[in-house]
C-alpha cells in the first residue's frame, strides 16, 4: 500500500516536472543554470521513484525523465540499462555504482555525491528486463538525437530503429532534416520509416516510400519489418510489401550458399588444426596417439596460464596475450609429447595395439591431472578485441575470431611444410620414417629424430590449443571432443601426406556444412562418417595416398 | 588413480570424523552416501554437489549430529561412467551400509541406480531438474520437474516479451526431446501455430553453432518476436553463447531462456555480450533473503575461495538434506521404509524465503524465477511466480502421461497411477 501511495506522489510529479521542463526547449543542452533547476523538482522526483515501480510503471517513468530533458538524464538512463542504478539499503538513495580497483563505489544519481566503498549486498540494483533496455534505449536515443558526436547519433537512430515508436515520427523527421552526416541520414530514414509503418496511419504513398525505404536494407531486419505488412488491409500496400518480400528472399538465397561455403572453411580450419599435429604423429611415424586431444588441452590450459598473468600483472597487454601464449603453448605441449616419446612410446614402436592402449592410459592421467591442479570447471579464457565481433560482407556475417582461426591454420600449415621439406630437421625426419636402417648408417640418430618428430607434432597439438581456447570450453575434457575428428581427418586425407591432411579436412568441414541446415547437425555428423567409412573400403590409403618404396607392407 | 580417489574418500571421510568427535556425540555414526561423478565429462558439474554435500554434514554435526549420533559421509566416484553409478551404488548400500544417498546429475545414471535402489530398498535425493515422466518409490526428486522450470519460462517469455516464434534448441538426449516434446503441446495448446515452431537438436559437446546461430537469425527474421529455448547441455552452451555474441544477436532482439546454464556455468564465460538472456531456475544465487545469505558464507568459509558461486542444484541439496533430517528425527530411526512414510508433508525452509514441501508423489514445492544474466556473471530475477509451484511427476501436456499421477501414501501407494482406469501401472508401455 505505502508503495502504490509513494509511486502515486511521484506520477504526480512527474506530471509536474513535465510541466516545468515544457517550458525549456527539450532538446537544448541545458548550459545555463536555470535549465536543471527548472526540471530539477520532477527529474528528482522521477528517479526515486525508479526503485518501487514494476516493469510497466518504472517503463512509464523513463519516458517521464526522458522528456524532462534534464542533463543528468542520460547518465542515470544509462547506469539504469546497464544495471549500475543501485538503491542503497543504508539511507534509500538512489545511487549509481561504479568499479572502482575491484569495489564497488556509489555515488548519488542525482547530486553525483560520493557514498564511498558499499558492502557486497549493501545495496540492491533495480531490476531492468529485455523490454525496459529497449525504452531506456530510445529514451536515450531522444536525448542524444542531437547529440554533436555523429557515433552517439548514429546510436540513436537505430535505438529509434530497433523500438518504434509512432508518436517519435515528427522528431526523428525533424532531426533527419537538420541531419549533415550521411550514415546517419540513412539510419534516421530508416527509423522515420518504421515509425510511419508502425502507425500506419500516413497517407499510402508515403507508405509506400517507407516500404522502398526499409526494403533497400535488403536484410534480415527488413524482412521482419516487411513481413507483417504482405497481410495489410490496403492492397497497395500488401502486394509492395510482398514483392519487396520476394526480392530480398531471393538475393538471400544466394548468400546463403556463399554463407556455407565460409562456415565450411571456417570448420575445415579448426579440423585441419587440430588434425595436423596427429599428421605428424600418426600419418608420419605411424604412432596411434590417443593423447594428442589432451595436448591439445594443454595448449589451451597455457593460454588461460598466460592470460591470468597478463591480467593481474599487465593488463594493457591482453589483446598480445594469444601471441604470448602461442609459442609457450608450443613449447609446453611440445615437451610433454617429447616426454611421452621417450617415456612410453619408443619402447612400443612396431607394436600399435599396445601404443593405442599405453598412450589412451597417459590421455587420462593427463586428464586428471589438469582437473587436480585447476579444477573440474570451464576456464574463462577470453577474447582479445580483435577477435571479437563480426563484419558483414553483403549478406554474409564473418565473425573475427573464426577468420583469424582460418589465417592461423594455413600459417601453421604453410610453417610446417616449410619445415618439413626445406630443413635438415625436416630432411631427416622424413629419411627416418621411410628407411630407418639406412638413415642411421647414414649417421643420423633416429632416437633423437623420434622425439623431435613426436616433439613438432605435440607443439603443433599445443598450437591447436590456443586457437580452440577461442570458440570452444577450457575444460580438462577439451582433449576428446576432437580426437575421433583429428584420427577422422587424417585418416580420409591419406596417412603419411600433409597435404591430403588440409584437403581433408576442409572438404569433411565443407559436406557437414551444406548437410546441415537440411539434415539437423546430428544427422549431418552420422551422414559424413559413414561416407567416410565407404570412402575408406574403397581406398584405404585415403585421397591422397603415399605411393612408391616409401609404403611399407 | 583408484588409490589417489581412496585418499580423496578418506580425507572426507576424515574431516567428517574429526568435527563429530569435537563434539562428544555417542553412538555409531549415520553414515550418507554421496554418489557424484569426480572425474569424466560430468565432474565439471557434480564436484560442486560434492562439496556441497560434506558441508551440510559437517553443518548439521556442529549442530550435534543427527539422532545423537554423528554423521559421516561416504564418497564414491562413479567417474561419469553409467553402469559405474549402478556398481558403486550398490556397494555404498550393501558394501558401507549407508542410510541414505545423494546423488546422480544425468537422467541416465539416474535411471542406472533406480533398479539398485529398488531392490536394496534404500533412499536416493536426486538434485537436479530433470524430464520427469517417473516417480520411483524410493528416490525423492528435489530438482524441478517441467511444470517447475519450462512452462514458467515460457509463460514469462509469451506475457511480459510478447514472443510469438519459438526456437526449441537442445542436445540430443533424453532430458531435452522429451521437454521440448512437452513445450511443443503446450505452446500449441496455446495457439502458436506449428510453422511458427523450429525445433533443432545437436550432439553432445557439440561447438561449432555457425549454421545454427546463422538459421536462428532467419527464422526470427519473420516479423514476430522471437524466442530461443534452450535444454541445449552444459558443455555445449559455451560455444553456442560465443557464437551468438560474435553474430550480434543482442538478447533485446531474440532472448535466449536455458534450463540449464546457472553460475557455475557461466563462470566460464565473458558474459558481457549476454547481458539480458535468461534462465529459468527455483534458487539463484543473487536472491536476497537471509537465508541465503548465510547459506553462501557458509559456503565460502568451507570452500576457502571468495570466488566460488552457489547454484540450483546445491539449493535442491539444501532443501532435500534437511528434509531427511527432519524425516529421520520424526520417524525417530533411519530404516528406509520408516523415513519413506515419514517425510512426505515435511516441510523446510528453501533459500528464497519460502516453505518447500515433500509432496505424495515425491516431488516438492519450489518457487520458480526467471532471471536475466548479468554483466557480473550472476542473474538479477525478473520475474517469479506468486507461491511455490508444486512438481508435477507426470505432465499434463502430453496425452499418455495426462490421466497419471504419482501418489506414495496409502492407499495409493503407486508411483504411476491411472486415474481413468483407477489402477496402478498406468499406461501400456
Amino acid at each position: 500500500m505505502t508503495r502504490q501511495s509513494l509511486w502515486l506522489a511521484a506520477l504526480l510529479m512527474t506530471c509536474l516536472g513535465t510541466l516545468a521542463a515544457a517550458q525549456s526547449p527539450q532538446t537544448a543542452p541545458a548550459t545555463d543554470a536555470e535549465g536543471p533547476t527548472a526540471a530539477a523538482p520532477g527529474f528528482e522526483g522521477l528517479v526515486r521513484a525508479l526503485p518501487d515501480g514494476n516493469f510497466d510503471e518504472v517503463e512509464a517513468l523513463v519516458s517521464a525523465i526522458a522528456e524532462t530533458g534534464d542533463e543528468r538524464a542520460t547518465g542515470v538512463l544509462e547506469a539504469l540499462a546497464s544495471g549500475d542504478l543501485h538503491r542503497l539499503k543504508s539511507n534509500e538513495a538512489v545511487v549509481i555504482v561504479r568499479e572502482i580497483g575491484g569495489d564497488d563505489h556509489a555515488f548519488d544519481a542525482l547530486s553525483g555525491e560520493s557514498y564511498g566503498e558499499i558492502p557486497r549486498r549493501g545495496s540492491s540494483a533495480i531490476r531492468v528486463n529485455n523490454s525496459l533496455r529497449r525504452v531506456v534505449a530510445a529514451a536515450v536515443g531522444t536525448l542524444t538525437l542531437r547529440h554533436p558526436d555523429p557515433a552517439r547519433r548514429l546510436e540513436a537512430a537505430q535505438a529509434a530503429f530497433r523500438a518504434p515508436d509512432a508518436a517519435q515520427t515528427d522528431a526523428l523527421s525533424a532531426a533527419l532534416d537538420a541531419e549533415t552526416d550521411p550514415d546517419v541520414r540513412t539510419a534516421l530514414a530508416e527509423a522515420v520509416a518504421v515509425a510511419t509503418l508502425t502507425a500506419g496511419t500516413a497517407p499510402v504513398p508515403t507508405q509506400l516510400d517507407a516500404i522502398a525505404t526499409i526494403a533497400a536494407r535488403g536484410d534480415g531486419v527488413a524482412l521482419s519489418v516487411l513481413t507483417p505488412l504482405t497481410g495489410s488491409d490496403a492492397p497497395e500496400i500488401a502486394s509492395a510489401a510482398s514483392e519487396a518480400v520476394d526480392r530480398i528472399e531471393r538475393v538471400r538465397q544466394m548468400w546463403s550458399a556463399a554463407q556455407n561455403v565460409w562456415f565450411g572453411l571456417s570448420l575445415g580450419s579448426v579440423l585441419l588444426l587440430a588434425a595436423i599435429g596427429l599428421a605428424i604423429t600418426f600419418g608420419v611415424m605411424g604412432v596411434i596417439n590417443m593423447a594428442h586431444g589432451e595436448l591439445v588441452m594443454l595448449g589451451a590450459y597455457t593460454t588461460f596460464f598466460v592470460q591470468e598473468i597478463i591480467r593481474n600483472a599487465a593488463p594493457a597487454l591482453f589483446d598480445w596475450s594469444l601471441l604470448i601464449a602461442a609459442p609457450l603453448a608450443f613449447l609446453v605441449a611440445g615437451a610433454m609429447g617429447v616426454a611421452i616419446e621417450r617415456g612410453c612410446v619408443r619402447f612400443l614402436y612396431g607394436r600399435p595395439l599396445e601404443t593405442l592402449l599405453a598412450t589412451w592410459g597417459v590421455s587420462l592421467i593427463l586428464q586428471q591431472t589438469v582437473r587436480s591442479i585447476f579444477g573440474p570447471n570451464n576456464r574463462e579464457v577470453g577474447n582479445p578485441s580483435w577477435m571479437s565481433g563480426a563484419f558483414e560482407i553483403g549478406q554474409m556475417t564473418i565473425t573475427y575470431n573464426r577468420l583469424w582461426i582460418l589465417v592461423f591454420a594455413l600459417a601453421v600449415f604453410a610453417i610446417l611444410l616449410f619445415v618439413m621439406k626445406r630443413t635438415p630437421v625436416g630432411l631427416q625426419m622424413r629419411a627416418v620414417t621411410q628407411n630407418r636402417a639406412m638413415a642411421a648408417n647414414m649417421g643420423i640418430r633416429t632416437g633423437w629424430v623420434d622425439a623431435m618428430t613426436f616433439g613438432l607434432g605435440a607443439g603443433i597439438a599445443g598450437l591447436a590449443g590456443v586457437a580452440l581456447s577461442q570458440i570452444d570450453n577450457v575444460s580438462p575434457n577439451l582433449g576428446q571432443s576432437y580426437i575421433v575428428d583429428s584420427f577422422m581427418v587424417v585418416v580420409f586425407g591419406g596417412a603419411g601426406n600433409i597435404w591430403g591432411t588440409l584437403a581433408g579436412a576442409f572438404s569433411i568441414g565443407i559436406a557437414n556444412k551444406f548437410l546441415e541446415p537440411w539434415s539437423g547437425a546430428v544427422l549431418a555428423k552420422i551422414l559424413v562418417l559413414v561416407f567416410i567409412i565407404l570412402f575408406i573400403q574403397k581406398r584405404p590409403r585415403g585421397l591422397f595416398a603415399v605411393r612408391g618404396r616409401a609404403v611399407d607392407g | 588413480m583408484t588409490s589417489f580417489k581412496k585418499i580423496l574418500a578418506g580425507a572426507g571421510l576424515a574431516t567428517a570424523l574429526l568435527s563429530s568427535t569435537a563434539l562428544a556425540q555417542s553412538g555409531d555414526p549415520i553414515k550418507v552416501g554421496i554418489l557424484h561423478s569426480l572425474s569424466g565429462t560430468m565432474a565439471i558439474s557434480e564436484t560442486t554437489l560434492k562439496d556441497a554435500m560434506l558441508m551440510l554434514i559437517e553443518e548439521q554435526n556442529k549442530k550435534g549430529g543427527l539422532l545423537g549420533r554423528p554423521l559421516e559421509a561416504v564418497v564414491v566416484d562413479p567417474a561419469s561412467d553409467w553402469p559405474l553409478f549402478a556398481e558403486k551404488a550398490r556397494e555404498l548400500i550393501e558394501g558401507e551400509g549407508v542410510d541414505a544417498v545423494f546423488g546422480c546429475w544425468t537422467s541416465v545414471s539416474r535411471k542406472s541406480v533406480l533398479p539398485v535402489f529398488e531392490e536394496l530398498n534404500s533412499i536416493l535425493f536426486y538434485p537436479v531438474q530433470y524430464e520427469g515422466e517417473e516417480s520411483q518409490r524410493n528416490v525423492f526428486y528435489t530438482g524441478a520437474a517441467p511444470n517447475q522450470q519450462a512452462i514458467p519460462a515460457v509463460d514469462y517469455l509469451m506475457e511480459q516479451e510478447g514472443v510469438e516464434r519459438w526456437v526449441l534448441a537442445g542436445t540430443d538426449y533424453v532430458y531435452p526431446r522429451t521437454t521440448n516434446k512437452i513445450l511443443e503441446a503446450y505452446l500449441q495448446s496455446k495457439g502458436v501455430a506449428p510453422e511458427d515452431i523450429m525445433i533443432n537438436y545437436t550432439p553432445f559437446g557439440h561447438s561449432d553453432w555457425q549454421t545454427i546461430v546463422s538459421d536462428i537469425k532467419t527464422f526470427g527474421s519473420a516479423g514476430k518476436k522471437t524466442a530461443v529455448v534452450s535444454t541445449i547441455n552444459g558443455d555445449a552452451n559455451v560455444p553456442f553463447y560465443k557464437e551468438l555474441g560474435n553474430q550480434g544477436i543482442a538478447a533485446t532482439d531474440i532472448p535466449v531462456v536455458a534450463f540449464s546454464v546457472g553460475e557455475e556455468e557461466l563462470a566460464g564465460l565473458d558474459t558481457a555480450p549476454l547481458v539480458g538472456h535468461l534462465a529459468a531456475w527455483n534458487y539463484f544465487m543473487s536472491v536476497d533473503t537471509p537465508e541465503n545469505d548465510a547459506f553462501i558464507n557458509t559456503w565460502l568459509d568451507f570452500i576457502g575461495d571468495d570466488n566460488r558461486v552457489t547454484n540450483d542444484p546445491m539449493e535442491a541439496h539444501y532443501i532435500g538434506f534437511n528434509m531427511w533430517v527432519e524425516a529421520v528425527e520424526k520417524a525417530g530411526t533411519t530404516d528406509a521404509d520408516a523415513v519413506i512414510d515419514s517425510i512426505v508433508g515435511v516441510t523446510v525452509p528453501n533459500l528464497t524465503g519460502g516453505m518447500s514441501e515433500m509432496l505424495p508423489n515425491h516431488h516438492i514445492t519450489k518457487p520458480v524465477l526467471v532471471g536475466e544474466i548479468q554483466d557480473d556473471g550472476q542473474f538479477s530475477v525478473v520475474w517469479e511466480t506468486e507461491g511455490l509451484v508444486p512438481g508435477d511427476a507426470w505432465s499434463d501436456f502430453l496425452p499418455e502421461s495426462a490421466p497419471l499421477m504419482a501418489d506414495w501414501t496409502d492407499p495409493i501407494n503407486c508411483g504411476n497411477y491411472n486415474t481413468e482406469t483407477e489402477s496402478c501401472g498406468g499406461v501400456t508401455n
